[in-house]
């Protein structure tokens, strides 16, 4: 006798609860880091977003360094990825394709490699190498490569092929008559991806944005190597500093009682911000299938 | 109208004009047609006879595609546009292009108008908006959109989104119109509010349309050209064309007997 008058409802209560797991989890995440840094919110109130001390001998504790850090490197990240990302996906799907294929697979090649490498590439190579550039352009270098610019960079990197794979799905998806339409008109090609299918694909492009700007917030190791994990606002762009991410990794190991818990507050931020983007992200990405589909 | 004797100057020579797709398909086997100014020629045929192909090289739109290539003459007032020097922009500003379905650009009504005259002119907002308007009001369009300038060129109706695509195609102030099917995607009341208005627009321009259906052929062209199978088999006035037609072929096309 086949069992499935019982094994059906089984298999569906097993599915579902997996699925209730994640939801589970993620509520899991929101609570247990709120409660973990209840102590700091008490203590620190909204302070602790302004605060710009970070001092374990008297136990005062702000945010601003990490969060104005996280800020900066992922705003100077997409500022330099995101122009990189459009016109190697204006190449990519434009290129014969064979090189087309070739191409895009070397871009989403650098989404594997580990964060690890970039940071151990950023701190012997990349490091260095903009040292001696500073030096030789005779700017003042005080922390010798490290800081702001550099995280930016690798940074930079490891989001470019995440938001050139949203723009090339996007670019891919323009109407063929649209196109031709733009250089019906006299458009160059730079004119016609510029004005027209950059318009056209816009959320699309901000799904593209908001999932850069994702990976940028929670990226830890690359960070940690070049940032100089200085526990102040940076002034300019070569300026050591930290992020929320390479903040907790640096310090939760010896961290106790209320630099425990303004750690966790810390965690609970990144969380929220991450979360906010994620969501954005798919709200944008999901208003350009609708699109596709209506068409 | 011009007196119907006269006879206009030729606008557009096509001289054993082949052309070939990716892979060296062969889709139009050494044609002549001449294209007179200010009149309206169509070209029709099967699906597949070659005639958007044809229509194509007068702005060589084909150019943007890999492994497209046209050999032989076309000639626009007497210069070679196939030759690899011409200048593709300019030559788009003076040949403008309607496709089959309207492609909206994704802005405003206005700007979807402006956007070609601030390609291809310097200037002052005061005249773009003289000129944007003088455009919508060419392509019979403007009562219906003056207090929505502001609007997506992608909210209006079919019909209206077509006529907006006229109007970005004369804003420039081109000498031709190109126009492939550019009813086949649109009702027909909407079809002949835009028929009619390629009727008044030949009076500027030169048209050359391409079409499948053979009654708007016949009610608005001067010149028909009947393709088949990459050869132009027959061209002539139209009323002659459609009456008395010199082929086989022809016949059995304008009867229905096939395509």
């Amino acid at each position: 006798m086949r069992a499935s008058a019982w094994s059906d409802p089984v298999f569906r209560w097993l599915c579902m609860a997996c699925a209730a797991l994640c939801g589970l989890l993620m509520v899991a995440f929101f609570v247990q880091l709120a409660f973990a840094s209840g102590e700091a919110w008490s203590r620190f109130g909204l302070n602790f977003f302004v605060s710009t001390e970070w001092d374990p001998v008297r136990h005062v504790y702000g945010a601003l360094p990490a969060i104005a850090g996280t800020v900066c490197t992922t705003v100077i990240a997409l500022v330099i990825a995101l122009p990189l990302a459009f016109v190697s996906a204006l190449f990519i799907v434009d290129a014969p394709p064979w090189l087309s294929r070739v191409l895009g697979q070397a871009v989403d090649l650098l989404a594997a490699i580990p964060s690890i490498i970039y940071g151990m590439w950023g701190l012997f190579v990349l490091v260095p190498l903009m040292d001696r550039l500073w030096v030789a352009l005779g700017v003042d270098n005080a922390f010798g490569g490290i800081g702001l610019l550099t995280s930016s960079l690798i940074l930079s990197l490891m989001i470019l092929p995440y938001i050139c794979a949203v723009m090339r799905d996007v670019l891919r998806m323009t109407p063929p008559m649209l196109r031709e339409s733009a250089f019906g008109v006299g458009c160059t090609r730079w004119e016609t991806a510029r004005d027209i299918l950059m318009r056209y694909g816009i959320r699309g492009l901000l799904g593209g944005i908001f999932i850069g700007l994702g990976r940028a917030l929670g990226e830890t190791m690359a960070v940690l190597f070049v940032a100089g994990n200085i526990m102040k606002v940076p002034t300019g762009l070569l300026d050591g500093c930290t992020t929320i991410a390479a903040t907790l990794a640096n310090n939760f190991a010896e961290a106790e009682g209320v630099q425990r818990s303004a750690l966790f507050a810390l965690g609970l931020i990144l969380l929220v911000m991450a979360f906010v983007i994620q969501v954005l992200a798919q709200y944008y990405l999901r208003m350009t299938g609708a699109k596709r589909g209506e068409k | 109208m011009d007196t119907p004797r006269q006879e206009p100057q030729i606008k557009i020579r096509a001289r054993k004009l082949s052309f070939f797709y990716e892979g060296g398909h062969q889709a139009l086997f050494e044609n002549d047609l001449d294209i007179p100014e200010r009149r309206i020629t169509a070209v029709i045929g099967p699906s597949g006879c070659g005639k958007s192909t044809h229509l194509r090289t007068y702005n060589r739109i084909y150019s943007l595609h890999r492994g497209q290539r046209a050999e032989g003459e076309v000639l626009l007032d007497g210069q070679n546009i196939l030759d690899p020097k011409t200048d593709l922009l300019t030559l788009r500003r003076r040949v403008g292009m309607i496709f089959q379905k309207p492609t909206p650009f994704p802005m405003s009504v206005f700007d979807n108008v402006a956007y070609p005259l601030r390609l291809h002119f310097k200037l002052g907002r005061k005249e773009i908006e003289e000129r944007v308007e003088a455009a919508l009001q060419g392509a019979s369009l403007w009562d219906e959109v003056k207090d929505q300038l502001r609007k997506s060129g992608l909210a209006l109706s079919g019909g209206q989104q077509q006529r907006l695509c006229i109007a970005r195609a004369i804003a420039a102030e081109p000498e031709v119109l190109l126009m492939d099917e550019p009813t086949s995607a649109i009702d027909p009341v909407a079809t002949l509010k835009i028929e009619d208005l390629v009727l008044r627009l030949r009076e500027r321009f030169t048209i050359v349309i391409v079409t499948h259906n053979m009654q708007q052929a016949a009610r608005i062209s001067d010149r028909t050209a009947f393709f088949y199978k990459g050869r132009i088999v027959e061209v002539g006035p139209t009323k002659q064309i459609f009456t008395a037609p010199r082929e086989k072929k022809t016949e059995e096309y304008i009867t229905g007997r096939f395509g």
